[in-house]
């Protein structure tokens, strides 16, 4: 019964980093209903950055601070750089671009910092288990951070100008832009958002996986696979999804398929969601008459 | 049209389009159109089904490409960016209304205001008086109202900006007659009290007639036909096709 729990607070706290990737993938899908693939290489690349920081002697909360603020520029000059050009390109044209961003930022990665795997610091040092023997201090430090992050993105996107500006440019650009809202920057801005929130995701997760070029490969599958069991259309959805595949994860590992196997539970999850309920647990039908 | 500051006077000319071609890639719609809007007046375009009303609007609020001049008060908009343009004061009700159907009515009004930077409390609470049906509709989802309730968010959406000249694309359409007079009754307070200029498009001339105080008729993208309302009504021709009587 306590193996369980274990199981269960350690699903948590590892779904909380595929609920922050799954929010950002969500994020850019309302926006543009496109999946970014190369969301989770962008968070692997923002870490060794954060990285680099940090072994250049920054204090490790400086260091992440700089990294988002990295992290949110490079996103926003990849949407405007790349995207906006190709706004009404064919789906086709885009996926290529995605699945090209990946293979650049791995390849890159690879290059400049070597594919061999390296530790990454916790900021919540080693310590021995706590809450009751169910979580490492890491894993309950990152969990605050996760939540502190998915909190504070509510927060943004529910009571800011700016937020709700955000939300109306992804439902509907044309109206936006008749009431004054520049949709073009408001692109940028969300791809700058998901860009630091996938750092973050990155760099909570590094300290218990270690850093590798392909680190964020598997995180990034589970993200889709929570967004999907949530509802791609419903940000909330999509992160309680990333909880739930974290959940799923841990107790089918141990207890059902072994740890080798894991992965291929989040390929069950997105198939079985796209064949029993496309829209998702929370997906949202919305009832309109016009 | 030497107003300083570009604040149309009373009674001056507010929009003022010469030779407005415009279309859409390869197909031309417009044909050099002149026509203006007073300041705190009321001007409808008439016209059939295809005749390039909301084609103009377009034009004016830089959703599509133009050539000709577009001038607001005495300064030029055309080739500006949509937002810059209704951040200058001209607020689009487009046509098929333009709500935002997942966020909530507050939402909508909110929105509404984007451009300005107070707060936006009071005018939301004159909207209420203005559409007293909104207010009891205050958090719920816009894609849930009715078409009438839509259609009522959508101009009171608009009003939140404040503008100088509002654009509306055909508000009767697809509404019950006795909602439609509704809106037109709450049309004719809207302006008797905020004085806001407007450029109506209509396919339902009577209603449009009846509060506007300037016309065109519009024809396969041509004007064929202008003057004060009170004449246009008159007008043998405009009677038997758009009248109905
Ligand atoms: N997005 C578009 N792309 C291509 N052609 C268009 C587009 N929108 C309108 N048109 C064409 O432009 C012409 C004028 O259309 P417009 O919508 O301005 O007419 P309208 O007067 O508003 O008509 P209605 O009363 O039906 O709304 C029509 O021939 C129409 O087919
Ligand atoms: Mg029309």
């Amino acid at each position: 019964m306590d193996g369980l729990l274990h199981q269960v607070f350690s699903g948590l706290a590892t779904g909380g980093i595929y609920a922050s990737v799954a929010l950002a993938l969500v994020m850019i899908y309302q926006a543009t209903h496109h999946i970014n693939f190369a969301q989770g290489e962008m968070a692997m690349f923002s870490t060794y950055i954060a990285l680099a920081l940090i072994n250049a002697g920054l204090p490790y909360w400086v260091a992440f601070a700089a990294t988002l603020v990295f992290s949110f520029a490079m996103g926003a000059i990849i949407q405007r750089v790349l995207l906006q050009p190709l706004a009404n390109a064919p789906v086709l044209a885009l996926v290529g671009v995605f699945i090209g961003m990946m293979l650049i930022f791995n390849n890159t990665a690879g290059w400049i910092f070597s594919y061999t795997l390296k530790p990454f610091p916790s900021p919540f040092g080693e310590g021995g288990p706590m809450v009751g023997g169910m979580l490492s201090p890491h894993e309950l430090g990152s969990t605050c951070v996760t939540l502190g992050v998915l909190l504070s993105v509510w927060a943004f996107f529910r009571f800011t100008r700016l937020g709700l500006a955000m939300r109306a440019a992804a439902y509907n650009p044309v109206s936006s832009q008749l009431v004054g809202i520049p949709v073009a920057r408001m692109l940028a801005l969300g791809w700058g958002l998901a860009a630091a929130i996938g750092a973050i995701a990155g760099m909570m997760v590094a300290p218990v996986v270690f850093l590798d070029p392909n680190m964020m490969a598997g995180v990034l599958l589970y993200a889709f696979a929570g967004a999907l069991l949530g509802g791609i259309t419903n940000p909330l959805g999509a992160v309680i999804g990333g909880f739930l595949v974290g959940v799923i994860e841990n107790i089918g590992g141990a207890y059902i398929v072994g740890t080798g196997l894991k992965l291929s539970l989040a390929l069950v999850i997105i198939v079985a969601v796209l064949v029993l309920k496309p829209s998702g647990l929370f997906g949202k039908t919305l009832a309109s008459r016009v | 049209m030497s107003t300083p500051e570009g604040a149309a006077a009373p009674g001056g000319v507010l929009l003022d389009v010469r030779g407005l071609h415009a279309g859409y890639g390869e197909i031309k719609v417009l044909h050099g159109l002149d026509f203006m809007v007073s300041a705190g007046g009321v001007t409808t375009l008439l016209g059939a089904n295809g005749a390039g009303k909301t084609t103009t609007l377009r034009a004016i609020s830089g959703m599509i490409r133009t050539s000709g001049d577009i001038v607001l008060a005495g300064a030029p908009i055309g080739g500006k960016a949509t937002e810059a343009i209704a951040a200058l004061g001209v607020a689009h009700v487009p046509d098929g209304r333009g709500t935002f159907m997942e966020l909530t009515v507050e939402e909508n009004l909110r929105l509404g205001a984007y451009t300005r930077r107070d707060n936006p409390a009071a005018d939301m609470e004159k909207m209420f008086t203005y559409f007293p049906k909104l207010r009891q509709r205050f958090r719920q989802q816009a894609g849930t109202l009715s078409g009438g309730e839509q259609q009522m968010l959508a101009i009171a959406r608009a009003l939140m900006l404040r503008p100088r000249l509002l654009l509306l694309d055909e508000p009767s359409f697809g509404l019950a007659p006795l909602i439609v007079r509704e809106i037109f009754e709450i049309m004719r307070t809207v302006i008797a009290q905020e004085g806001t200029s407007i450029l109506v498009v209509e396919q339902n001339a009577a209603l449009a007639l009846a509060i506007a105080d300037r016309a065109y008729l519009l024809e396969t993208g041509r004007i064929v036909m202008s003057g004060p309302a009170t004449e246009i009504r008159k007008d043998e021709a405009v009677r038997r096709s758009y009248l109905g009587y």
